[in-house]
């Protein structure tokens, strides 16, 4: 039987994830579209004989060029056909939605339309009526309700049917009387023209009135592109003359005419004016007044919640791994095992894999965090509280969520950034997001902070993020004034309804960007901690990384660089070194330089650090290079080496001023 | 009366008669549904003076004052 292939589109907010999970459960794949940088979900569904590939198209609210989530849509349903595409619209919001629709189907794909969460379209007393819809579109309509699962089945079999159907025969929506004649004519050159078979030449003419440069470069290539383009520029002309308006607007206004007919037969809203509920939970959360505090407080529920609950999880990781690790060497003394072998494991293994792995609750309870501010639709919400704030540094409302997303890890927050439809705007938040204190730095703090500033733990710690965003905010200055002068960026953007989040979305979110964490601990951390082990054991005879070894040379010879900064011993300087590869290593390093446990790490910082000292090492642990995985995902993101190189010389040169500012200053106010 | 939607008051209703400029923000607008008819309310400034959220076709939208300067409204309430 022939493999099906189905698309999933639609605006983000309207359960299309949802949707996405009820049809595959976990029979999904997580990867990215070939050459872009955005997540691309795959996964497979069987129903009644039918192999059915299910793709999930990116969130968007048109298929112009204007974001590469827009581009990526589009060109997955003009260049691989898919058989049919779903359009899954919010059922309370169908008129912003059906914009989609219409573009959908002069893309010349075999839409079916999904109208979800027809529960909430119910108690707003909106009532639809899907035959008339179906009828006026030419394309199915079935109502569903993703999270309860209720109308999957009916939406499976009605796209299996419409999938078997010929592309590009549907009956489109008529532009009127001034504009359809014109629409001919053009379509008629088009179709003339060799388009590769994706392309609906219909189509082709609307963007190139609406002057889409994608479409433009694609038509310029083919021969007797060049007249097409010449007589859609004449046209655009009469027509401007004519309405008086750009061609832009008047084809706007002809779809959403369309759409008001549409509604105004099919869709009958008995309350209108009512306050949702959304709009009244609104008046509290962005209220003038209230809005800021309880963004404050929402931030401060969020790191509460970070660190509080994830305490006892830690402390049984901590206690398990000591427990492995005594199994371990006891049975290499029961069979006479050599010494090393015990140290390998303890130390290396044991020692190193364990303390990162120990950060994971942290880690995956802050992704629930991010996850349900996500699901709830809070972040929208914070954004636009922050949006006055960081458009004065330059930013985008929109920035503010990578930037929070770096208290995570810099990693995804970096690819987070792609919602931001301009370069530059990407370009800054991507530069200043290292500074960003992510969760890896945390080991770091948390050690240091257990030792020399019991009192004041979350004090201690909640002022080296407030310097972390301090200082991003005073780069982003910079950095706009000499990098990018006159960038501004706009800030159209949905306050989707609030929901509550499901358990099951919370979840996938956390655990997609959790796993992230575990993988990169699970593999990388594990080979540096054996090549450090190794480094500390190197050349061969000298005594466990002491300062003879290969690690104490490296650290004595940068260390004097950092005495001016309070932390210039060896065994510091090598931890930094290590830093790089990952800055939760510093922690697994101290650990192995010191050549002690956990408790005893405590008592030989105390002999090495002051506090105020230890307080400049975490400063500049925040500050320094972001670790090798960012770097990477830098050049990834931005396509060139320039500012990986840039990141990395900028911030090591910040953490070196800063935390010499911290100490000298420290010391010139009589601190210690 | 005819003003610019970045003038009007929280809790104002107005139809749009225009919406000028060009480009991206002009298109992604339109593409929003602030097209000529369309009923704008504005339900609130946020916290700082900027940006602003108006309710379009029964959803909210948020935009700054600079972009809603370029779309044009009768007042009606």
């Amino acid at each position: 039987m022939k493999k099906i292939t189905i698309a999933v589109a639609g605006n983000p907010n309207v359960g299309k994830s949802t949707l996405f999970n009820a049809f595959t459960g976990a029979r999904q794949h997580v990867g990215n579209w070939p050459g872009k940088t955005i997540e691309k979900k795959e996964g497979e569904l069987r129903h009644e004989g039918h192999n059915i590939k299910i793709v999930d198209l990116p969130g968007t609210y048109s298929l112009t060029a204007y974001s590469i989530e827009e581009i990526v849509a589009r060109n997955y349903i003009v260049d691989e056909h898919p058989d049919a595409v779903i359009h899954i619209v919010d059922s309370t919001n169908l008129e912003r939605n059906l914009y989609l629709t219409l573009q959908l189907i002069e893309l010349g794909a075999n839409v079916v339309l999904a109208l979800n969460m027809t529960d909430l379209a119910e108690k707003q007393k909106i009532e639809i009526d899907e035959k008339k819809i179906s009828h006026f579109l030419n394309i199915p309509v079935v109502k569903i309700q993703a999270r309860k699962k209720q109308g999957i089945d009916k939406l499976i079999k009605v796209t299996i049917e419409e999938a078997g159907k010929k592309r590009h025969k549907k009956p489109q929506m008529r532009y009127g009387k001034e504009l359809r004649p014109h629409i001919i004519e053009l379509g008629d050159i088009a179709k003339k023209l060799n388009l590769s078979e994706g392309y609906n030449p219909r189509w082709i003419v609307l963007k190139l009135l609406e002057c889409d440069d994608q479409v433009r470069s694609l038509v310029e290539k083919i021969d007797g592109g060049k007249e097409l383009i010449e007589e859609v520029r004449k046209t655009r002309v009469h027509l401007v003359h004519i309405f008086g308006e750009d061609v832009d607007t008047v084809l706007a206004n002809a779809r959403y005419g369309f759409i008001a007919g549409l509604m105004k037969e099919s869709v009958n809203k008995k309350a209108e004016g009512q306050l949702t509920i959304s709009d009244k939970i609104d008046r509290f959360v962005t209220n003038r007044y209230l809005g800021i505090p309880f963004f404050l407080f929402v931030m401060w529920l969020m790191f509460t919640i970070t660190f509080e609950v994830a305490a006892p999880f830690m402390d049984l990781i901590d206690w398990s791994f000591g427990w492995m690790s005594g199994i371990a060497v006891g049975w290499v003394a029961s069979v006479n095992g050599p010494e090393w072998l015990a140290s390998l494991i303890a130390d290396g293994i044991m020692g190193g894999v364990g303390s990162v792995l120990i950060f994971v609750p942290n880690i995956f309870l802050l992704f629930m965090v991010i996850a349900i501010l996500e699901d709830s639709g809070y972040m929208a919400r914070a954004a636009f509280i922050m949006d006055r704030l960081m458009h004065k540094i330059g930013l985008h409302g929109k920035s503010f969520i990578p930037m929070i997303l770096g208290f995570g890890c810099n990693v995804p927050a970096i690819m987070a950034t792609r919602t931001l439809e301009n370069k530059k705007d990407r370009l800054l938040t991507i530069l200043i997001n290292p500074l960003m204190s992510c969760s890896a730095r945390l080991p770091v703090y948390v050690l240091f902070v257990g030792a020399f500033f019991a009192e004041y733990q979350g004090l201690v710690i909640f002022s080296l993020y407030l310097l972390g965003i301090t200082l991003a905010i005073l780069m982003g200055l910079i950095f706009k004034k000499s990098l990018f002068p006159g960038l501004s960026s706009p800030f159209v953007m949905e306050l989707p309804p609030y929901r509550m989040p499901t358990l099951t979305g919370i979840l996938v979110h956390m655990w997609e960007r959790g796993s992230l964490f575990i993988k990169k601990a699970g593999t990388m951390i594990f080979v540096i901690v054996l090549f450090i082990w190794f480094l500390a054991n190197l050349p061969m005879g000298v005594e466990y990384a002491s300062q003879e070894s290969l690690i104490g040379q490296m650290g004595s010879l940068i260390a004097p660089i950092f005495e001016p900064c309070g932390f210039g011993s060896w065994q510091a300087s090598s931890s930094l070194l290590f830093g790089f590869a990952a800055k939760e290593v510093v922690v697994g390093t101290l650990g192995t330089v010191y050549g002690v446990g956990e408790e005893a790490l405590v008592d030989s910082l105390r002999n090495t650090f002051t506090p105020l000292s230890a307080y400049a090492f975490m400063v500049f642990t925040l500050l320094y290079v972001p670790c090798m995985a960012v770097i990477s995902v830098i050049k990834k993101e931005t396509n060139s080496w320039k500012w990986p190189i840039f990141t990395v010389v900028y911030t090591t040169l910040l953490a070196w001023v800063v935390s010499f500012i911290v100490y000298q200053g420290g010391l010139l106010l009589g601190f210690t | 009366m005819e003003k610019r939607l970045s003038e009007l008051l929280e809790g104002e209703k107005g139809r749009i008669t225009a919406s000028k400029g060009s480009g991206p923000v002009h298109k992604r607008l339109l593409e929003m549904g602030l097209v000529r008819g369309a009923i704008v309310e504005i339900e609130k400034v946020a916290p700082l003076g900027d940006p602003i959220e108006i309710k379009v076709k029964n959803y909210n939208l948020s935009l700054r004052k600079s972009e809603a300067e370029n779309i044009l409204v009768d007042v009606i309430e």
